[in-house]
């Protein structure tokens, strides 16, 4: 017999541990480093540990490429018509809603037009949170009046990519805009206007075969997943366990895929080396 | 007929002739038994009291089965005309209820049709609407990518360059060609080749039928992406006319890297997808065995992509499907090609360019504007 006896049977381990930190710690998934996230975001959410790269939304993109967090957002008014009806266990329109509602943007990208360094640019930047950051017929559209923009008013592109691809919920419509954005980004190439491409993690699929891929500058975040087919594909294709670091930026590097891989903190004042060369003469 | 000789040369013993008749009037009565099952099965599934999908696998697995018979009866038959007339008979109701199956084919039915192991591949087309087919291997890079193949050729009289996907029948030519699935050398071909054509004024036919560019470690570290995005991007700036069909499967990128093209045709079977039923399935369904709904979903039958502006015409196969008569379906392919090519040849660089750019601007305008 137990000298000390708990009363009302066993304890009720089903809820959630309530450890009260409000939200403010967040743990590097790297190096398991515990990080205060005021320190993370002064970091521009970069591990000070480990430099492990944590994705971050579109705003903050901007933020910290654009002078004074100073910017016009343009092509804000387009949304989805859900060209196929499509059904899955949900509905994609109930997707988008919800999507919406979460991020508070129509689709997966930002239109901004700004200065980088005193520079006018223009930047696409993705929104990975919204549906994987997938390319529709929104995305695509906003995509090509980016481009389209840029070459006419011969303002610098930058592209800020993280997407998982074509968004599998328009169909063939969303593998129609990788042509659409290619061909613009042809006569943007044949009018001599600057292209940056900014990869972040991850940008895969569509995205990577289309426009991530034909910059005039190529370059990324390291450790950013970046390839053509998601690895568990590969590995279910080829039956044999993929090396380390493979699709990361290091391995692209290493592969002549990309110009550079460049950290977050050197970002900006790298784009504007670019965009001083390829300013016309 | 032959047949007919063998039983000749038996034909004194008579006992012979004699069970040879027996015998089929046997497999004649089950042909036309399993006919008949398979017609009320069929007709149980359009009325909603089997499974319709189901049911037109099998049916046309049995179809198959049962004309095979009904051709071993025929030279069985020798010169017994009502024989032969009983057997039209069964052939005809065979060909009529394939008929019916083939209007009421699912996206999913029309899936397994544009993987048909006997549908005609790119070489059988080669040799039946083109001439003087001469190959041009290698991407003057890395290697020659089997998958994909260039050529130049004649079409009516025509210097042109022809390119596209080739997949195999037997498995040693299947592996070799890599079931179709081009690596980044293939891509990278096709463009040397097409670049080529371009500075000689020669127009380009490309012909797509790929499950998709090859998921491999090794494309991936040379570039499948960058390869197919250059594809696209250099394709959309060649000053000559580009023609595409899409004679099988349209597999995603892998595709559309040798398909931006002033005419997008489609073959009434083929599909065009951004990814294969089964991918879709596993990842919006976490199961693949729901390929079937997925199929429906996304909307990947020629008709599908008339209705959504991303092919300009669909091409008329052969009752039953391109697989059945390659002859019958060069033909009609061969007429859909100069339909939609002879036009193209009058129109000058500058503003073929400048269409095929507003054609893939305008591609699939499905957005609201606030």
């Amino acid at each position: 017999m137990a000298w000390f006896k708990r009363e009302g049977g066993e304890l009720d381990t089903s809820g959630e541990k309530k450890v009260r930190t409000e939200g403010l710690w967040v743990k590097c998934d790297q190096c398991r480093q515990i990080i205060w996230k005021k320190d993370l975001a002064e970091n521009l959410n970069v591990c000070p540990k480990c430099d492990r790269h944590f994705r971050i939304d579109a705003r903050t993109r901007l933020a910290h490429l654009l002078d004074d967090n100073q910017y016009e957002v343009e092509d804000d008014n387009l949304s989805s018509t859900d060209p196929l009806k499509f059904v899955d266990l949900k509905s994609y329109r109930q997707r988008l809603q919800q999507a919406q509602g979460d991020s508070g943007l129509k689709d997966a990208v930002i239109n901004a037009r700004g200065k980088l360094e005193g520079r006018p640019v223009i930047v696409s930047a993705m929104e990975y949170s919204f549906i994987g950051g997938s390319m529709g017929a929104v995305v695509g559209e906003a995509i090509a009046r980016a481009v389209e923009r840029a070459t006419d008013s011969q303002t610098p592109l930058v592209i800020v990519s993280a997407s998982g691809g074509a968004r599998m919920m328009e169909g063939v419509v969303s593998l129609m805009q990788l042509a659409k954005i290619s061909a613009a980004l042809a006569r943007m190439h044949e009018a001599r206007v600057p292209y940056v491409s900014v990869l972040t993690d991850p940008t895969t699929g569509g995205v990577t075969a289309s426009y991530a891929m034909l910059g005039d500058l190529n370059i990324a975040e390291p450790g950013a997943l970046i390839g053509f087919a998601g690895p568990r594909v590969i590995e279910q294709t080829i039956r044999q366990k993929l090396p380390e670091g493979f699709q990361r930026s290091e391995f692209l590097l290493e592969h002549g895929m990309l110009d550079a891989v460049v950290h977050r903190k050197q970002l900006k004042p790298y784009i504007a080396r670019a965009l001083a060369f390829m300013a016309a003469a | 007929m032959k047949r007919v000789a063998v039983t000749t040369k038996h034909g004194g013993a008579g006992t012979g002739t004699a069970r040879a008749r027996e015998g089929s009037d046997g497999v004649f009565a089950v042909s036309e038994f399993l006919l008949s099952m398979v017609e009320s099965l069929w007709a149980a599934s359009l009325d909603g009291r089997q499974d319709k999908m189901e049911s037109a696998i099998k049916a046309q697995h049995e179809l198959e089965r049962i004309e095979q018979q009904i051709e071993q009866l025929e030279s069985l038959a020798g010169d017994n005309q009502a024989a032969h007339r009983k057997l039209q008979q069964l052939h005809e109701r065979v060909n009529a209820l394939r008929l019916q199956i083939y209007a009421h084919l699912n996206a999913w039915e029309k899936t397994e049709l544009a993987r048909h192991p006997q549908r005609p591949y790119l070489l059988d087309y080669v040799e039946r609407i083109f001439t003087d087919w001469s190959e041009l291997h290698g991407d003057r890079a890395f290697g020659d990518d089997p998958a994909i193949i260039c050529g130049m050729a004649r079409f009516h009289g025509d210097e042109v360059l022809v390119l596209g996907h080739q997949k195999a029948r037997d498995t040693k030519q299947k592996v070799y060609r890599n079931f179709g699935m081009p690596n980044p050398e293939g891509y990278r071909k096709a463009l040397r080749a097409m670049h080529m054509a371009e500075k000689f004024g020669r127009p380009i036919f490309t012909f797509v039928d790929t499950p998709g560019a090859y998921p491999g470690l090794g494309a991936e570290e040379r570039g499948q992406a960058e390869a197919i995005a250059r594809n696209l991007r250099e394709m959309a700036r060649l000053k000559v006319p580009i023609v595409t069909t899409i004679t099988g499967e349209g597999g995603s990128g892998g595709a559309l890297a040798i398909a931006v093209a002033d005419r997008v045709l489609m073959m009434e079977n083929a599909i065009y997808s951004v990814i294969s039923p089964e991918g879709c399935a596993s990842i919006m369904w976490r199961d693949a065995g729901k390929k079937e709904l997925a199929a429906q979903a996304l909307r990947i039958t020629a008709s599908d992509l008339r209705e959504l502006g991303c092919v300009d015409e669909i091409v008329a196969e052969p009752e039953g499907g391109a697989h059945r008569d390659h002859d019958a379906a060069a033909a009609l392919l061969d007429a859909a090609l100069q339909k939609n090519y002879c036009p193209l040849k009058k129109i000058p660089a500058p503003e073929i360019v400048a269409t095929r750019y507003n054609k893939f601007r305008q591609m699939a305008q499905f957005f609201h504007e606030e």
